[in-house]
Order: C-alpha cells, then sequence, then structure tokens
C-alpha cells in the first residue's frame, strides 16, 4: 500500500486507519468475543511500536510471539486455575479462559532479530524496532 | 434455598468516599469457585505485583485493592488503545462461615489467588439418599 511517509502527520494517519480497521472487526469490544483477548495497547514512534497487552494468569512459555513482516501474532492459550479435589462448584465465572490469537499490523517492517518481549505481572511488552529497510531515506535534491 | 453453603454479595460501595491518589479504578473481574473445603477467589489484576495489594478484612467486609505503576514508555505516544491503566479494587462480604485465621492470598502472573477456609464446623457433609419402595 503506498503512502507518503512525509513527516509525522503520515505516520499517525496510518494508526487512524488501523484503528478504524480493528474498530470494524471488534464492534463492540467484550472480552471473551473472538479476537479480543488479549486487550492491546500500542505506543510508537519513529523508530519502533511497543506492543503492551494484558495477560494475567498466562504463563510465559505458553505465550507465544511472532513477527512475520510488518505483523505481530500474539497467540497462545489462559487456563484457569482449579482444585482438582472433589467437586467444584462456581458461584460466579467472569475470566475468559480458552486459546486466544491476535494479529496486529504495525506501520512498518520490524527487525525481528531486535524484538525484545518482557512479560511482568501480567503484563506482556514487545518492543519492535522498525528494520532498517524501511526507515526513509533522505534523498538529496541537488541544484542543476 | 440455600444450596451454597457461603453466601457472597457485593458491598455497595460508599458514594462519598474519595481515594486519596487521583487514579482510575477498575472492577477487576473475578471467579469464585466452591471446594468442600474452601472458597476459592481468583481475581485478575494485571500490572499489579505482591507488595501492590491489599486485603482487608473488617468485620465480614473484604476489600481487595490492587495498585499499578502509572509507568508510560518515555518519548513514544499512544497510537492505538484498547485498555486503560489504573488501579483495581473489589469488596465482597463474607458470610460466618469462613475461618478468618486460615485466609490465604499468593500473586501470580497478576492474578490474586485468595483461599477462604471453610469453618471446620461448616463443611459440607455428604448425605447419602437411598432409593425407598
Amino acid at each position: 500500500m503506498l503512502w507518503q511517509n512525509n513527516g509525522r502527520r503520515s505516520f499517525w494517519r496510518e494508526f487512524d486507519r488501523l484503528q478504524r480497521e480493528m474498530n470494524r472487526i471488534v464492534n463492540d469490544f467484550v472480552p471473551g468475543t473472538l479476537g479480543s483477548f488479549p486487550p492491546i495497547n500500542i505506543w510508537a514512534d519513529e523508530e519502533s511500536v511497543l506492543v503492551m497487552a494484558e495477560l494475567p494468569g498466562v504463563e510465559a512459555e505458553e505465550l507465544d510471539v511472532s513477527i512475520v513482516g510488518d505483523s505481530v501474532t500474539l497467540s497462545g492459550e489462559r487456563r484457569t486455575e482449579q482444585a482438582d479435589d472433589g467437586d467444584v462448584r462456581y458461584h460466579r465465572q467472569e475470566r475468559w479462559q480458552g486459546n486466544f490469537s491476535r494479529t496486529m499490523q504495525l506501520p512498518f517492517r520490524i527487525d525481528a532479530e531486535n524484538v525484545e518481549a518482557n512479560f511482568r505481572h501480567g503484563v506482556l511488552e514487545v518492543r519492535l524496532p522498525r528494520a532498517a529497510e524501511d526507515r526513509p531515506k533522505k534523498i538529496s535534491v541537488s541544484t542543476a | 434455598m440455600a444450596e451454597a453453603v457461603l453466601e457472597r454479595q457485593e458491598a455497595r460501595e460508599m458514594e462519598h468516599t474519595e481515594r486519596t491518589r487521583n487514579r482510575r479504578v477498575f472492577t477487576p473481574r473475578v471467579d469464585i469457585y466452591e471446594t468442600d473445603d474452601s472458597v476459592v477467589m481468583m481475581v485478575d489484576m494485571p500490572g499489579v505485583s505482591e507488595e501492590g495489594v491489599d486485603i482487608i478484612l473488617e468485620k465480614n467486609i473484604l476489600t481487595i485493592s490492587g495498585y499499578t505503576d502509572d509507568s508510560r514508555p518515555e518519548n513514544m505516544s499512544l497510537a492505538y488503545r484498547e485498555y486503560r491503566v489504573g488501579d483495581y479494587e473489589r469488596t465482597f462480604a463474607l458470610s460466618e462461615e469462613v475461618d478468618r485465621q486460615g485466609i490465604e492470598a499468593s500473586m501470580k502472573n497478576g492474578v490474586l489467588k485468595l483461599v477462604l477456609p471453610k469453618a471446620e464446623e461448616m463443611k459440607a457433609r455428604r448425605i447419602e439418599v437411598k432409593a425407598t419402595g
């Protein structure tokens, strides 16, 4: 998709488009609806993107973060702990559980070698640097 | 109509108390289940560490609070948001059948697990139903 990389404005336009697309797909954000776990926030600057996701109760080993080109996919399984002894009677069950997979498209391609992910207190932070070849190159204009 | 040994309701928040911290407060989602020996609560509070949890039991009111850091990435702008960050709070009224001394709490991956043991004399006794006739 062609878009001009002429400064900050176009950069944010890309995220606006992303948000509109997301809003179309997940119209009512009800956790538990297919495609809406985990909730995700995205921070960005010109050089990198930081994806944050709330994944309480998920084990780090069961969390999969994968990158292809300009998109990042978070997937895994959230199981809620249960007592094995005897009968279990639920009084309330509000926490969503199951398999999840969400793919976020980012406004630039990612340098997959230098991605850092850290998972603390149930919050995942993935830092994705922009791929070198995807950085804007300054073209000098010569006067004839 | 008393199938559940323990009844639990949420205490209504007192509308006029203010918190000293000026932070958004969310009601965390919980799962509550009952076994023969205890009642277990799992509370989702992502972003809260062990030190950030306060559990207060006053008379029969159990208040769970979770505090998160207000740390934002430096020099970055929020481009897309699905969730807001804030503190958590939820209150429950426990019945007398809970053995208060034995309440255990542990925090892992942003989930608080509270085990509320049932007082000895209240543990469910299984009653056999004999078929007659």
